[in-house]
């Protein structure tokens, strides 16, 4: 059995420390810093092997060890001895369920290098917060129970660690005291691991056999292990290969982050230096622009710089005026990266509302956020087999391969070469929440090959010689609310005003254009998405355009709303309590649907979200269908 | 300076960048992120090493331009008196406004931490951070706390989102990939950001002597009034304040004593020590065997959730 370390001397410099402070701090300041996670399975002793770590370097005090002692005999899970998980797990709900929920960050350090490790839930439920852990790292320590092998979560974990392109991988084969460091069931953990990482293209691995609790192998070599002739964990996470300065070598990128105007004079653009050099003089592009300039100063507080290098917060000024703002990215004029509104990615899902393909969500990358749409999945990895399955939508913690379109063109390059200009995040436009975590594969061909084509007679002129100025009223409501009936009598109204109009209802669509779809949210979603486009055809064509759809999502009644030149597009929420339409129930649907023969149907088992704030509103328990009409007209003339 | 090599072929050298150097560029792109996408941020500026760091950050991720938002103290009337005077002349310096709010339900209450225990803290600092956001209307605050101080701070992002009540979910919080923050929330809704997460207490240390940062006198050792409270050592900053609250002057001894943290001098314990300089504080606290936050009353008392369960009701 391995001792309990007494605070091992190998970490902390303590006799340069007390006999020349001087020395020490140069010493200190020249470390290199390493992000690591540890990561694996429920109960493979993750948090274990880090309050381990925590305590052979001499990272825990006297005042938390005292408490650490009493929480062990009050709460933990192992006996009289010490509980060093309780040391990691630091919310009340962790101690109180022995699991972790969300990701601790630790710190310690060596002689030789300064680590920042981040202790990764194992639980599937919350692999989101291990994801969040595992996007900064450089090395993973995958843990395994020798007693179980390989499990799902290891697979699913290695599998995402590769995935954000972690490449340094430890498999830690711990717990070896509880099968009496038997040499043949380590060898055989590790043929198993390394025929499934040959599987994913996992190119090579370090294994380690530890014991976090005993401190096996952890800091100092273990005389329990005669037959393992490799470093200690400790010692590989020193010496582990990890080359800082590469991304120096790459062509020079720079999200802005702010533009710098103190006064009229000064006007810079700050950002973090993503890869690459960047000197007075050199030759850049701000993209998507493409506008050229040169750099003419390196602005820092502390002096100009002669050189900005990666991982460099700058500020940058250029010898022309040109427009560049936040979202921007000025990169090296020889060597730009890709700008394009079309993408292939692989997604991983964060939330527990699934994604709806056609739904805009934002898309942060780098600095830039823009509207974009996920086309229905290409496939969903099975972590297991890594088979590629057939999917309709992506749910939480999904892992899988779909097309995205964004509502303009964003700079990007592929995620292998460049995590911040190859990652990105959906956020949900209703909650803000972070649904998904995205990596570019790379742009698809037909978004550098569709080009508008420019024509000489434009919506202006289609519109100057109807005499009339094109909008789009959108009727929004339940079902049975009373949209097409006052649509129709809308239209009717302006015809006879001599306006030039077109009626789009939604059961007539789909019929149809949209005959493909049916009543999930995803088809949902692509049918407004399609009435979208033509309703926008129509008014380019210089008609007011007059719709009657549910149209249930506010999202996607935005997304019309941004397609359509500012002003055009006109909200008109038909206002009718769900007991009032229940009662109409004009087309028996109502009555189907509370029989459960019909399925989700709106404002029963399908939500409706009405609108915030609609351009007009009428409500129809007050106002005849006519009167509902009249009023509209009043509100919208006179269209010239 | 950064410096240049270039090798004969005129390729570049890589620039090594330390840690430190890391650290900071991480906190400055975290800063101006803040400053980008938010309405009305602020940053709480307690007086402490870890304020001085950050505010010292700002400065440097907006120059030349100031750092466009104000500082805001939240005092509860029982500081050092040395913070009051540094906390005036670090604004002044940076060109910034300075704020002050002072729970005024406390004040016309007499809260002291004599008294009335916990209340004090809750009453001065999570009260009155919470009327003072909500009175501005601020909707990011920075604030220096660091992920190595605490076991409920190892657990929160960077971005720390909090609801119109500002209260913290800890087992809700948002996913936060690479260096990426979501800060997008609803109308009432804030976020409480940490641009110093990733630093330790020997790099705050170290980064104030490598860059001469002016801090507290108190941190630096020096003979002082000092009283016994609770078995513990504390200074005697306003002595007949002290009196007047306790009903009977304390027994005060002159000792060499310094603070790892500051608070409220009556709940600040002291150590006794000789460390003079930057080195012999930074050699101080990296020989030593008791935590930083040990001398803090205000985290004992409460069982092991206390920092959590004060987070969770919006304290900072």
């Amino acid at each position: 059995m391995a001792e309990t370390l007494p605070h091992s001397s190998a970490y902390q410099t303590d006799a340069l420390i007390a006999s020349d402070i001087d020395a020490y701090l140069v010493q200190n300041q020249n470390k290199s810093l390493l992000r690591f996670i540890t990561c694996g399975s429920v109960d493979d002793g993750k948090s274990t092997l880090i309050g381990r770590l925590l305590y052979d370097s001499k990272l825990i005090f006297d005042d938390q060890l005292a408490a650490l002692e009493a929480d062990s005999a009050r709460i933990g899970t192992q006996g009289q001895a010490i509980d060093f998980a309780l040391l990691v797990d630091g919310l009340a709900a962790e101690r109180e369920q022995g699991i972790t929920i969300d990701v601790a960050y630790r710190f310690f350090a060596t002689e030789k290098r300064k680590f920042i490790v981040a202790d990764t839930p194992g639980h599937e439920q919350y692999t989101r917060n291990m994801i969040t852990g595992a996007s900064t790292a450089d090395l993973a320590v995958i843990l395994v129970d020798a007693r179980k092998g390989i499990l799902t979560q290891t697979r699913r974990h290695s599998i995402i660690a590769h995935l954000v392109g972690v490449r340094n991988l430890v498999l830690a084969v711990n717990k070896m005291d509880l099968i009496d460091y038997d040499q043949a069931r380590y060898d055989a953990i590790v043929a198993d691991y390394r025929a499934f990482a040959t599987s994913i293209k996992i190119a090579a691995f370090t294994p380690i056999p530890i014991s976090g609790f005993k401190g096996d192998n952890v800091t100092t070599p273990s005389p329990n292990l005669p037959w393992y002739a490799g470093p200690t964990l400790m010692a590989h996470l020193e010496t582990a290969d990890f080359d800082a300065t590469v991304a120096q070598s790459k062509p020079f990128r720079m999200p802005v982050q702010w533009v710098n105007r103190p006064n009229l004079d000064f006007r810079g653009f700050s950002g973090l230096i993503a890869a690459g050099t960047v000197k007075p003089g050199d030759a850049v592009r701000v993209l998507p622009s493409g506008k050229a300039t040169s750099v003419a100063r390196i602005v820092t507080m502390t002096g100009d710089l002669e050189t900005g290098v990666a991982a460099q917060s700058v500020t940058l000024t250029f010898t022309d005026e040109i427009d560049c703002s936040r979202g921007d990215v000025v990169v090296a004029a020889d060597d730009p990266p890709e700008v394009a509104d079309q993408f292939e990615a692989t997604i991983i899902w964060l939330a527990d509302d699934a994604m709806l393909p056609g739904r805009p969500y934002w898309l942060k990358l780098g600095t830039q956020l823009v509207s974009a749409t996920v086309q229905p999945p290409k496939y969903q990895t099975n972590v297991n087999t890594m088979e590629q399955l057939a999917a309709k939508t992506f749910e939480l913690n999904a892992i899988g391969v779909a097309n995205f379109s964004t509502d303009k063109p964003i700079v990007f390059e592929a995620y292998a070469d460049s995590r911040t200009l190859g990652g990105f995040i959906l956020i949900d436009k209703i909650t803000n929440a972070t649904m998904a975590a995205g990596m570019i594969h790379f742009a698809l061909r037909r978004s550098h090959n569709v080009h508008r084509q420019a024509t000489d007679v434009g919506r202006e002129t289609h519109a100057a010689l109807k005499n009339q100025t094109p909008r789009l009223l959108w009727f929004t409501g339940l079902s049975g609310s009373g949209k097409s009936t006052i649509a129709n009598e809308v239209e009717k109204r302006l015809n006879l005003m001599n306006r030039h109009t077109f009626l789009l209802d939604g059961d007539n669509i789909r019929h149809g254009l949209n005959k493909d779809l049916g009543f999930t949210d995803a088809d949902r979603i692509e049918n407004i998405r399609r009435v979208g486009e033509v309703a926008k055809l129509m008014t380019d064509a210089g008609l007011i355009v007059l719709t009657a759809f549910i149209s249930p999502f506010r999202v996607e009644r935005d997304m019309v709303r941004t397609m359509m030149p500012e002003g055009e597009f006109i909200e008109i929420f038909v206002d009718t309590p769900l007991a009032v339409a229940e009662a109409r129930d004009v087309k028996g649907l109502y009555k189907k649907a509370r029989a459960g023969t019909l399925k989700n149907f709106t404002g029963i088992d399908s939500p409706y979200e009405p609108p915030e704030q609609p351009e007009i509103r009428v409500n129809t328990v007050e106002m005849t269908p006519v009167e509902a009409a009249e009023f509209i007209i009043r509100q919208v003339m006179p269209l010239k | 300076m950064a410096r240049t090599f270039d090798r004969p072929d005129g390729t570049a050298v890589p620039q090594t960048l330390t840690h430190l150097d890391r650290l900071e560029a991480e906190s400055i792109h975290i800063l101006r992120e803040v400053v980008a996408e938010a309405a009305r941020p602020v940053m709480l500026y307690s007086v402490g090493k870890d304020s001085a760091v950050m505010l010292h950050l700002a400065k440097k991720a907006f120059y030349p331009s100031l750092p466009p938002f104000p500082l805001l103290h939240v005092d509860t009337t029982w500081k050092f008196q040395a913070m009051y005077a540094l906390r005036e002349k670090a604004a002044r310096d940076a060109g910034m406004d300075l704020l002050i709010h002072q729970n005024p339900a406390a004040l016309e209450r007499g809260i002291n931490p004599f008294d009335h225990g916990s209340l004090h803290t809750d009453m001065w600092k999570t009260e009155g951070l919470k009327q003072a956001l909500d009175e501005h209307g601020f909707d990011v605050a920075f604030g220096g706390a660091r992920r190595d101080e605490e076991k409920s701070r190892a657990k929160e992002r960077i971005f720390s989102f909090r609801s119109a009540t500002h209260g913290w979910d800890p087992k809700n919080q948002r996913p936060e990939l690479w260096n990426l923050y979501n800060a997008r929330k609803a109308k009432g809704e804030s976020i409480r950001v940490f641009p110093i997460s990733n630093w330790t207490e020997l790099d705050i240390w170290q980064y104030i002597h490598l860059h001469n940062i002016e801090i507290a006198p108190l941190y630096f050792s020096a003979k002082r009034p000092t009283y016994n409270w609770d078995g513990q050592l504390f200074m005697a900053d306003d002595i007949d304040r002290l009196q007047r609250v306790l009903g009977h002057r304390p027994d005060i001894v002159e000792r060499s004593i310094r603070f790892r943290t500051l608070g409220c001098f009556p709940l600040t314990g002291a150590i006794e020590s000789e460390a003079r300089t930057l080195p012999e504080i930074i050699q101080e606290m990296l020989l030593t065997t008791t935590s930083e936050r040990q001398g803090r009353v205000i985290d004992r008392g409460d069982g092991d959730a206390s920092m959590e369960k004060k987070k969770r009701e919006g304290y900072f």
